[in-house]
């Protein structure tokens, strides 16, 4: 009986399936910690249904990374038993929810990316892909909407809300440029048809993004350095703390089922 | 004071085999986005329906249930009002 973290054997693809998978993991659970705790009933059940899907998302790449690996893996030993450096996620989706407004400025900044490229990943020429694109699209298609309406009426609301809008998207501004990052096995698999360029996205994002801000009367942030290192597997100090709760269950009893 | 910000929306569905929106409950929104999108998280999630509807609570004017009597009750006993008098043929299909 294993009870110790597993340890993924890499190709390419599955290294660039596990981070889109981690990312929507780690996202979905953040939303998740609002359950119970949202500022109105009507957000708790917004929030938890947006966590609902990303973790679906989630099992979807997860479920195809076991196929590709064909290690007798399950999708949930790649979500539970692997170690923080396993994880590719960027650093963005682990930041920890801070107050409504900081949630809402990482989920926009997030979906307005995410959105689009799940709409050109529905022409991969990988099959499961695509296919989990394209069902994945229509979900973030509303995220994008949600949180967009709330980024605007905070910005455009009362002083607090201003201020505190203001603060997350000045905080979370030097998360996105990792959002971008590519490395050399993900370009070819770019080269082959299978992913996406995720640079190609960045003029269509931005102009979302000004956009946006520009009716919540929130400034757009200068200054390019961006952190990064979520993609290699170099996280910051948060993802350690999430993963001690999400894989808890997991870690002591392992095997565990109901 | 925040409470005058927040109204009370009524929300109506149309289900994907159905022909009239019905009501299925309430929810608070501070306007009419968010109370569809409120509506859409609340009420559609196990595919109830294709349309929604959102209307503020206090443009519904209401009967009173005192004038129950007064209002419906005269209509009972004139069936020359009901169409039941009269054969449909097949042909025709649902009035």
């Amino acid at each position: 009986m294993a009870t110790g973290s597993i340890v993924v054997t890499e190709t390419p693809l599955i290294r660039y399936v596990l981070r889109r998978a981690d990312d929507a993991l780690i996202l979905g659970h953040r939303l998740s910690e609002w359950c119970g705790h949202a500022p109105t009933m009507e957000e708790d059940m917004a929030l938890a249904n947006m966590g609902l899907d990303l973790i679906g998302q989630a099992r979807g790449l997860y479920s195809y990374a076991a196929e590709v690996e064909a290690a007798g893996r399950s999708e949930d030993d790649y979500a539970y038993l692997r170690d923080e450096r396993g994880y590719g996620n960027v650093l963005l989706v682990e930041q920890p929810n801070g107050d409504f407004a900081r949630t809402m400025v990482r989920q926009f900044f997030y979906s307005a990316f995410i959105d689009p490229y799940w709409g050109a990943l529905t022409a991969s020429t990988d099959a499961t892909l695509s296919a989990v694109a394209a069902k994945a699209e229509k979900e973030s298609a509303y995220h994008l909407r949600h949180s967009a309406e709330w980024v605007i009426r905070l910005g455009d609301g009362t002083a607090e809300s201003h201020r505190r809008a203001r603060t997350a998207v000045d905080d979370l501004w030097a998360f996105t440029g990792e959002l971008f990052e590519t490395d050399d096995g993900e370009r070819a698999l770019i080269a082959d048809g299978v992913a996406v360029d995720p640079i190609s996205l960045r003029p269509a994002w931005l102009e979302t993004v000004s956009a946006i801000l520009a009716q919540a009367t929130l400034p757009l942030p200068e200054g390019g350095w961006m952190q990064k290192g979520g993609r290699g597997g170099h996280h910051s100090e948060h993802l350690g703390h999430l993963l001690s709760e999400l894989q808890y269950m997991q870690r002591a009893f392992p095997g565990a089922t109901w | 004071m925040a409470e005058q910000l927040i109204s009370l929306w009524e929300v109506f569905i149309r289900s994907r085999n159905g022909l009239a929106h019905k009501h299925v409950g309430s929810l608070h929104a501070t306007d009419a986005t968010l109370a569809l999108q409120a509506a859409r998280d609340l009420y559609t999630r196990r595919g109830e329906g294709l349309s929604l509807w959102v209307v503020p609570s206090n443009a519904i004017t209401a009967s009173d249930p005192t004038d129950k009597a007064m209002m419906f009750e005269p209509t009972a006993s004139k069936i020359y009002r009901h169409p039941t008098f009269y054969e449909v043929p097949d042909e025709v299909g649902h009035l």
